[in-house]
């Protein structure tokens, strides 16, 4: 029987009800204040007119959308049709972020369970060693990376060595690269939110399930992971929606050959386009698709007593 | 307790940590890797100034920090030529007359009267040199003479060929190869700069401005175009490279150290850009970013390395553009046609 | 009783995780020893890079740069960490309330924001109201984007503690603060640390934002190197990271030896 094994009581239980307003208040205040406000300012540029090589002149024009929807041929004169481009940018950049999500998940999670399963007191140590690499620059660690991954790098000169190949595997500078890129720059995003569910999990339930006959895999998939989850959700947040708009491994070690969301915003803002009310249009329509998959969480969540 | 008399004091520290400043600050705004700290270190020894520099990697990410607030925060930025065109028109520039600086008439005849800034009233000749590209000798041997290497390569360079990150550079050495002007409105030039590009995109195994001289040297690129200096530099760090001045032309380019409008210091500016006037210390900014000067008297303080390199010496009769800014609607067309190829 | 937390693979797993990690730290560490300053040919074995970190001419900046980001990157964890618990405690056990799909977009907002629309809006807007960039700019910008990394962790492991306990508490006369002081925050103690964690790299390694917010003069160390990475990590920045790694090693071990003297006293 597949299905949920929800705890005997419920975790929610409105106890800090009374509560909620001084406890929400900072988050509001910190959050709503200094970027809220200004990612608002932001929105309200995407409707603007682009003033030449940067910033904005206050008419209000839906300028900024028709470039991104609507396209109208290279020199702009011909007659309107859908613009794929953008499209296809956003749905490579959902596709690298999802296989790294992906990645991270697969290698993340049991990370996160061998780590919760060892003795107490070692467990920070092992979160510590996690997250220690991240005391070193990322792009720092990104160039080293890039440099291990070239066809006459070590890894390729590892993999030779070893007998396992004949020639080198050119990585760099394809997805490939990109999507071992992200998923290195996320991955404790990933291992620790499902660490701090895991450690919480009565293993008691295990040995029910052990009891019973369970096969070790059946009771991680009907046992564990629906009690684990929102470990994982949070994990997978935190992973997916950042690397959306990541730019920084996708073009060091993708070769920046095709833009990705990440790149394309940058371009706009901090490139010879110039274009602050596309880059700010192209970032409203990115937070809204995301927002609404948040929200849409958060509401079904919510029905089953977690968030 | 103990932790709020922890955290205030690390608030603390940031503040405690300014020294008293003798004769003011000054604050630059400049291209990483460019200036020598040393040079920095002199310019306070000599007028007691505290000097902090903040970097960017590109004109147009400069401009838009400006643009977005940083205005009046910095003294001094240091534009490439067409960029200064555009500050001035914007009007972030501030004025300076020649006879606030002493070594004013230092500057190279040359780079005095120039279109982007007639009569230097915003600007000082900073450091100059060309992009075009370089070629590793170990894997063609061939003619590099040309603008095809890059736009239509042969064989043995398929595939192996960086190019820059950079609309600007790369629109304007395309345009050059197939004999446009840079900012052209005809249609059929521009569709046919168009297919060309996107012809020569498979051959590129990347994009990159800021790996275009470590893909030369580690291999990972047989070719790539370059900016003069980074080729000096990879030949440096023992890439068999050659340089290229290619016959239908290659970009010239000038940074130029600007004073900027509203800035917090502007003696200490004007005094700094004088500083940089001087020969041996135009020199020693040469000798650190393997450029060219834009005073004239530098020779005697040049490294030999440099003054015999082949990448500061362009052959003669060798034409080099400055990259132009084009007008809006023409500027449309570039960005469509850049988008269209990094799409 | 091995058998129900042992699954096969699992370590494996976990020690390539650790290999992949490192692997590119450790050419950073076996380069800054590089006597050649390319980071692609090697020239031999050499302390100089060190020695130029503490004594070349861009010392004093690293040293300065270095304290701004370790010391932003303590209090905005600590701030951060402190406001997300609050807000989870408000989300997971506050009961229903309207608002609550919004406030969960709003503490979700820095994470969907992309990086270079949150610099470029963040500083349009404090220059626009006024304030100065500085110090403070960036540690307020660090502790807003802070609050989604601590967030998401706590809230997680909170959904996994009952509420059971602290009605017990509560039943035999403790105090609300009592209550959650003493019953709540150690069960949620695994989860503050992995949020504490994450805000804090977080927090050390931003670019871009601190980049844009930061005023004249002002940096941390991601902006302080990033041109000198750029173009190829220069030795002396490799010998830094290898310094910040060799630092946290050693802050590991430290407080894993005394945790372990603690146990063993109990």
């Amino acid at each position: 029987m597949a299905g949920a094994v929800t705890p005997v009581s419920a975790s929610s239980d409105g106890s800090y009800g009374r509560a909620r307003l001084p406890l929400l208040l900072p988050t509001w205040a910190v959050i709503g204040v200094f970027l809220a406000l200004p990612v608002l300012l932001m929105a309200v540029y995407s409707f603007l007119t682009k003033e030449f090589r940067g910033g904005v002149e206050w008419t209000f024009t839906l300028a900024a959308y028709d470039q991104f929807f609507v396209t109208r041929g290279l020199f702009g004169d011909e007659p309107a049709q859908i613009e794929w481009t953008y499209i296809s940018i956003f749905w490579r950049s959902i596709w690298q972020a999802g296989v790294a999500t992906a990645l991270c998940l697969l290698i993340g999670f049991p990370t996160a369970w061998f780590i919760a399963t060892r003795p107490e007191n070692t467990r920070p140590v092992w979160l510590f060693l996690i997250t220690i690499p991240y005391w070193v620059n990322l792009l720092i660690r990104t160039v080293s990376l890039r440099f291990i991954l070239r066809d006459q790098g070590p890894m390729n000169d590892f993999l030779i060595g070893a007998g396992l190949l004949n020639e080198p595997i050119s990585i760099l500078n394809t997805n490939v690269a990109v999507q071992l890129g992200l998923f290195y720059s996320y991955l404790p995003f990933m291992v620790l939110p499902i660490y701090a569910a895991v450690e919480r999990y009565n293993f008691a339930y295990s040995e029910a399930a052990a009891d019973l006959y369970a096969s070790r895999w059946r009771t991680l998939r009907e046992v564990v992971l629906p009690i684990v989850k929102p470990g994982i959700v949070a994990g997978c947040i935190l992973v997916f929606v950042p690397a959306l708009g990541a730019f920084l491994a996708p073009d060091l070690l993708g070769g920046a050959k095709t833009f990705m969301i990440g790149s394309l915003i940058d371009e706009q803002f901090r490139g010879s386009q110039g274009n602050w009310p596309f880059g700010a249009a192209i970032s409203v329509i990115l937070m809204t698709l995301v927002l609404i998959v948040l929200m849409g969480y958060a509401r079904a969540a919510a029905k089953g007593g977690r968030a | 307790m103990k932790k709020l008399l922890l955290l205030t004091t690390l608030l603390a520290s940031p503040i405690l940590a300014n020294p008293a400043l003798a004769e003011g600050e000054l604050k630059v705004y400049h291209w990483f890797e460019y200036i020598p700290q040393e040079l920095v270190d002199k310019f306070t020894a000599e007028t007691g100034i505290a000097v902090t520099i903040d970097t960017y990697d590109s004109n147009e990410s400069m401009l838009a920090a400006l643009k977005a607030g940083k205005l009046g925060q910095y003294d001094v930025a240091v534009p490439g030529d067409y960029m200064v065109q555009i500050m001035r028109g914007e009007g972030l520039l501030g004025e300076f007359k020649p006879e606030e600086m002493a070594n004013f008439a230092n500057i190279d005849a040359a780079w005095l009267d120039v279109p982007f800034d007639p009569g230097r009233k915003h600007s000082i000749p900073y450091q100059w040199g060309s992009t075009a590209f370089s070629v590793n000798r170990d894997v063609y041997k061939g003619d590099i003479n040309s603008l095809g290497i890059i736009f239509n390569p042969p064989d043995e360079l398929k595939g192996k060929i960086n190019v820059l990150d950079s609309q600007g550079e790369v629109l304007a050495l395309g345009s050059m190869y197939l004999g446009i002007p840079q900012c052209s409105t005809d249609r059929a030039q521009l569709q046919a700069l168009n297919d060309m590009l996107l012809a020569a995109k498979p051959h590129w195994a990347s994009f990159g401005s800021d790996i275009a001289k470590d893909v030369l040297v580690s291999g990972d690129a047989a070719a790539g175009m370059i900016y003069n200096g980074f080729s000096s530099k990879a030949r440096a760090e023992g890439a068999n490279v050659e340089y290229a001045f290619p016959k239908e032309g290659y970009v010239v380019w000038m940074d130029n150290m600007v004073l900027l409008k509203d800035a917090p210091n502007r003696d200490n500016a004007v005094k700094f850009m004088d500083f940089l006037l001087k020969p041996e210390n135009a020199a020693a900014i040469t000798n650190y970013a393997a450029y060219n000067a834009g005073v004239g008297g530098v020779a005697e303080f040049l490294d030999d390395a440099i003054k015999t390199s082949p990448e500061n010496n362009p052959p003669a009769g060798q034409k080099g553009e400055f990259v132009q800014a084009c007008d809006q609607e023409t500027q449309a067309l570039y960005d469509a046609i850049w988008t269209n190829l990094k799409k | 009783m091995k058998g129900v937390r042992h699954y096969p693979g699992f370590m494996a797993l976990t020690v390539l995780c650790l290999l992949i990690l490192y692997v590119p730290l450790i050419v950073v560490a076996v380069y800054s020893f590089n006597a050649s300053t390319s980071i692609t040919s090697w020239g031999g074995l050499s302390m100089r890079w060190y020695v130029d970190v503490f004594t070349g001419p861009e010392a004093p900046r690293f040293a300065q740069a270095a304290w701004n980001s370790l010391t932003i990157a303590l209090i905005a964890a600590t701030t951060s960490t402190a406001i997300a618990t609050a807000a989870a405690l408000a989300m997971v056990r506050g009961g229903a309330f309207r608002g609550r799909g919004l406030t969960f977009g709003l503490i979700n907002l820095p994470l969907m924001v992309p990086e270079i629309v949150t610099a470029v809006a963040c500083l349009i807007f404090f220059t626009t109201v006024g304030l100065t960039t500085g110090y403070m700019t960036i540690l307020v910008a660090h502790i807003t984007f802070c609050i989604p990394f601590a967030y998401l962790p706590i809230s997680a492991r909170l959904s996994g503690i009952e509420a059971v306990y602290e009605q017990a508490a509560r039943d035999l006369y403790a105090s609300p603060w009592d209550a959650f002081r003493l019953i709540l925050l150690p069960l949620l103690a695994p989860g503050i640390l992995s949020g504490y964690l994450l805000a804090f790299i977080i927090s050390l390694d931003d670019f871009l934002i601190t980049n844009f917010v930061k005023g004249a003069g002002m940096e941390t160390l991601p902006t302080a190197i990033f041109g000198s990475v750029k173009q190829g990590i220069k030795p002396n920045i490799m010998a830094i990271s290898t310094m910040m790694l060799g630092v946290s090693v050693l802050f590991v071990t430290l407080s894993y030896v005394i945790n372990r003297k603690g146990r063993a006293t109990v």
